[in-house]
């Protein structure tokens, strides 16, 4: 899949501006008011959009953005006026969508054929209306402001002018060395991290063409003010490429010629620009430069690789350092050199498992959409909080939670949250609730979706699970958390009635299918009439986990350490059988049944002695068990690798893993045994 | 044996043509396209794997890269023989899987041109008949020429999946 590299940067800044949009228009909306950044920010971005699809020949989304963009512009000037919120955020949201469409057309090697002019329409009958309720005031702004925009390009202004001279350089450039403005422009951009206002002559470098001819001619005329010594402003300047000549001189008043665009600048400055200059005052000068984080996007299946390769290393690492000639020997110095090499191998794979992290921040804000929609068209009023988005998972995971955690928050709120009506009759606040809060527990994170809606129905549940023959036990014998369990089978929906968004009962096991795939467990709590709430818990990472290593006959195997509850070595009387030959053990006043590992697997072994092997206790979930093993290896650090597709899925093993002597040791799937 | 290999990778896709890497199971001899087979190595440590059918010997660790192994006598429904120094790995590519055969021993490499290629009879006794696509003659020996896409998906791993 390789792309034109421009289409692919289009593609990746068309998707990120469009996510930022969206967050920033339900955030806009919830509150029911749109600050001033928020509509700098919305219309840089529909500024954005609009350029890059011009250029890309996207002319439908160039369009509409350039007709939202307009909307925009038209608020900018007339903040603080009534606007149709509801209106104006369905128009720019319905846009969103529209071009996240194109976009991901463009994406699928499609073309981006999709009409824009609906919204479009739609978009300037919006602006018409607002026009005629603020006419008068237009006229006295926008001539105004088309103006500034212009120089504010080339000017730059922050903190106070106390304690700051003014200096005056004329640059020339070598003869030939060409591209004199883009030179020039270069020239200002470094002066902006240290000069607080810089006034320049050609004013408009980059811009218009005649600068080029204009700055061989008279030399380039800058003129600024700063807090630095001049020996040190002499010293950057000189490093100049292709510099010619350099006249520096300390100043107390700008020369005339500057002096006209400074007038110029100012009273524009005053009005419209007031409220940037503001922001511009709350952040620190300094921290400007600090927070401009440089960020690269890389491919992910590179990223795949590294993680192989390093997996790779750790592995050959340990094949070099327990290498079996070294027994016996005395190795000082090679020792030492090994306790290096390892210190750097697991620092190389903490980073590089750092850099597959990503906060879960992302794919929660994802929601506020989808609530925002739902809750309009089911005509309830909820609220989505937040919490703990910061928390970092492998991105793989991510990529995995994205889709159950949308079917999880469309049932809070179709079938969780009640009509309005019934929320005030049984004293509830008429806005509902769904929280969505993701933390860290060892090596696990949590994500959880609660509601405060009207519960699950425990009776109704059981019932239903019986009628369709999913449980067998009495209702009585099974706890909450197991009833509750069987909203997660496949087929099993308790609404009556199918609606857009959910009840046909293919949600949940598709959240169970895609949580199993990533490791994680489902559970679901609830009281009637309260809420519920449903966790899922899932490994922070795939690719490396710490297993202990048991044997079993010749073979090998993994055991999840995260599973492993205790391990102990049976005495012959503690282990009883019951009349089908089914083992158990009582520990500490709790019966659990014994899985034989070489029984389970068909593997030869010479320990068959319930006291010549050890039981390892494992648990998952709910249901604990113990597995009778021949001996204990060691604990070990290791990286999963998938079995090969021929072999496809066996039953009770996850994967398998590569041990420091070459040998291949199977992980077990603790769910799967205990399921059997 | 080594040699033999390299000689197989510096040909290109065309000279493969008509070339076959022919192997002993038992006393047949065998004959498998040479475009399949990625190497031939010696015989590994097998690590097993639980629940797969008898002749799924297990998988076995190639530089980091976890394939499984087929003893392709068991496949034939022959009777298993204790591994030796002669035993091989052929270790063959189809369609990106890859797969390791072990087998007696391997041979050397020939050529069958496509007029000594005539198609099996067509008689359903023999039992390993439908893994069998052609016999080829060079001189007065015959080998069985080896069909890889039957000899690894004939729907009967699948049907053993579906009854565990």
């Amino acid at each position: 899949m390789s792309r034109e590299p421009m289409l692919e940067v289009y593609i990746f800044e068309a998707t990120q501006l469009m996510e930022q949009l969206e967050e920033i228009s339900i955030e806009c909306e919830k509150s029911k008011k749109i600050g001033t950044e928020a509509i700098n920010e919305i219309f840089r971005v529909m500024h954005t959009i609009k350029s890059s699809s011009a250029m890309m020949m996207f002319n439908n989304i160039s369009v509409l953005a350039h007709s939202l963009e307009d909307l925009f512009y038209f608020i900018r000037e007339n903040k603080g006026e009534t606007i149709d919120f509801e209106n104006l955020f369905d128009l720019v949201l319905s846009g969103i969508d529209f071009i996240k469409g194109e976009v991901s057309k463009i994406q699928n090697n499609g073309e981006a054929d999709g009409s824009s002019e609906i919204l479009v329409l739609k978009s300037s009958s919006l602006l018409r209306n607002m026009k005629e309720t603020n006419a008068e005031i237009i006229k006295n702004d926008s001539t105004e402001q088309k103006e500034d925009t212009k120089h504010y390009i080339s000017s730059y202004q922050s903190g106070d002018e106390e304690g700051k001279q003014k200096y005056v350089a004329r640059i020339f450039y070598e003869d030939g060395c060409e591209m004199e403005n883009v030179r020039a422009y270069t020239v200002v951009h470094n002066l902006k991290n240290i000069a607080n206002e810089i006034y320049h002559l050609p004013k408009d470098i980059i811009e218009s063409n005649d600068s080029v001819e204009d700055i061989r001619k008279n030399g380039f005329l800058i003129g600024f003010s700063t807090s630095e010594r001049k020996e040190k402003i002499e010293e950057q300047l000189n490093e100049i490429i292709f510099l010619k000549e350099l006249e520096l001189l300390q100043v107390e008043e700008y020369p005339p010629e500057l002096k006209v665009l400074k007038r110029k600048k100012e009273i524009i400055l005053d009005q419209p620009i007031e409220t940037m200059k503001i922001n511009k005052e709350e952040t620190p000068p300094l921290t400007i430069t600090g927070k401009q984080q440089s960020i690269i996007s890389v491919n992910i299946s590179k990223l795949d690789m590294l993680l192989d390769l390093v997996g790779e290393i750790v592995i050959t690492e340990a094949m070099v350092t327990k290498n079996p000639d070294l027994e016996g020997l005395q190795l000082e110095n090679f020792n030492k050199a090994a306790r290096q090499l390892r210190k750097l191998t697991n620092e190389l794979q903490d980073i590089v498992m750092s850099i597959r992290m990503v906060p879960v921040s992302m794919t929660f804000h994802k929601m506020n959409r989808i609530v925002r929609d739902m809750g309009k068209k089911l005509n309830k009023e909820v609220e989505l909080e937040i919490i703990g988005e910061e928390t970092e998972v492998d991105k793989n995971i991510i990529d995995h939670i994205s889709d159950p955690l949308m079917h999880l928050v469309r049932n809070s709120l179709d079938h969780g949250l009640e009509e309005k009506e019934e929320r005030i009759a049984s004293g509830k606040p008429e806005m509902g609730k769904i929280t969505l809060e993701a933390k860290n527990a060892g090596g696990d994170v949590f994500i959880i979706v609660r509601d405060d809606g009207r519960g699950l129905d425990k009776k109704s549940i059981y019932e239903k699970a019986k009628l369709q023959g999913l449980v067998t036990k009495l209702e009585e014998e099974l706890t909450d958390k197991e009833i509750f369990s069987n909203i997660l089978l496949p087929g099993f929906s308790t609404n009556e009635t199918v609606t857009e968004y959910s009840g046909r009962g293919v949600g949940m096991d598709v959240v169970k299918k895609n949580i199993d795939s990533i490791g994680g467990t489902i559970s679901i709590e609830s009281s009637r009439g309260c809420g519920s709430e449903i966790s899922i818990k899932i490994p922070l990472t795939l690719a490396i986990i710490d297993g202990l290593e048991v044997a079993v006959g010749k073979s090998k195997y993994t055991i999840p350490i995260i599973s492993i509850r205790e391990s102990f070595k049976p005495k012959e009387n503690e282990v009883i059988a019951d009349s089908d030959g089914n083992e158990m053990i009582m520990i500490r006043g709790e019966a659990f049944p014994i899985y034989r590992l070489h029984r389970i697997f068909n593997i030869k072994t010479e320990v068959t002695g319930s006291n010549e092997g050890i039981m390892v206790l494992v648990e998952d979930n709910t249901k604990a068990a113990c597995l009778f093993v021949d001996s204990l290896i060691g604990e070990q650090q290791v990286v999963v690798k998938a079995l090969p597709t021929y072999i496809k899925k066996a039953k009770g093993i996850a994967g398998c893993t590569i041990l420091g002597d070459g040998n291949i040791s199977l992980i077990l799937d603790v769910s799967s045994i205990l399921d059997r | 044996m080594a040699g033999v290999l390299d000689e197989i990778m510096e040909e290109s896709e065309d000279t493969q043509k008509g070339k076959f890497l022919t192997f002993f199971v038992g006393k047949e001899s065998y004959g498998i396209e040479i475009k399949f087979v990625t190497e031939i190595i010696g015989i590994q440590d097998i690590t097993e794997v639980p629940e797969l059918p008898i002749y799924v010997r297990g998988i076995i660790n190639l530089r980091g890269k976890i394939i499984p192994v087929i003893d392709v006598r068991l496949r034939f429904k022959k009777e298993a023989k204790e591994y030796n120094d002669r035993t091989c790995i052929v270790v063959i590519d189809i369609k990106g899987i890859s797969v390791g055969l072990i087998v007696d021993n391997v041979a050397e490499v020939i050529n069958i041109d496509d007029s000594n290629i005539v198609p099996p009879p067509d008689i359903k006794t023999g039992f390993h008949n439908r893994y069998v696509r052609g016999i080829g003659k060079v001189g007065k020996e015959v080998n069985l020429l080896l069909d890889c896409d039957k000899l690894l998906t004939d729907g009967e791993l699948d049907k053993i999946y579906e009854t565990v």
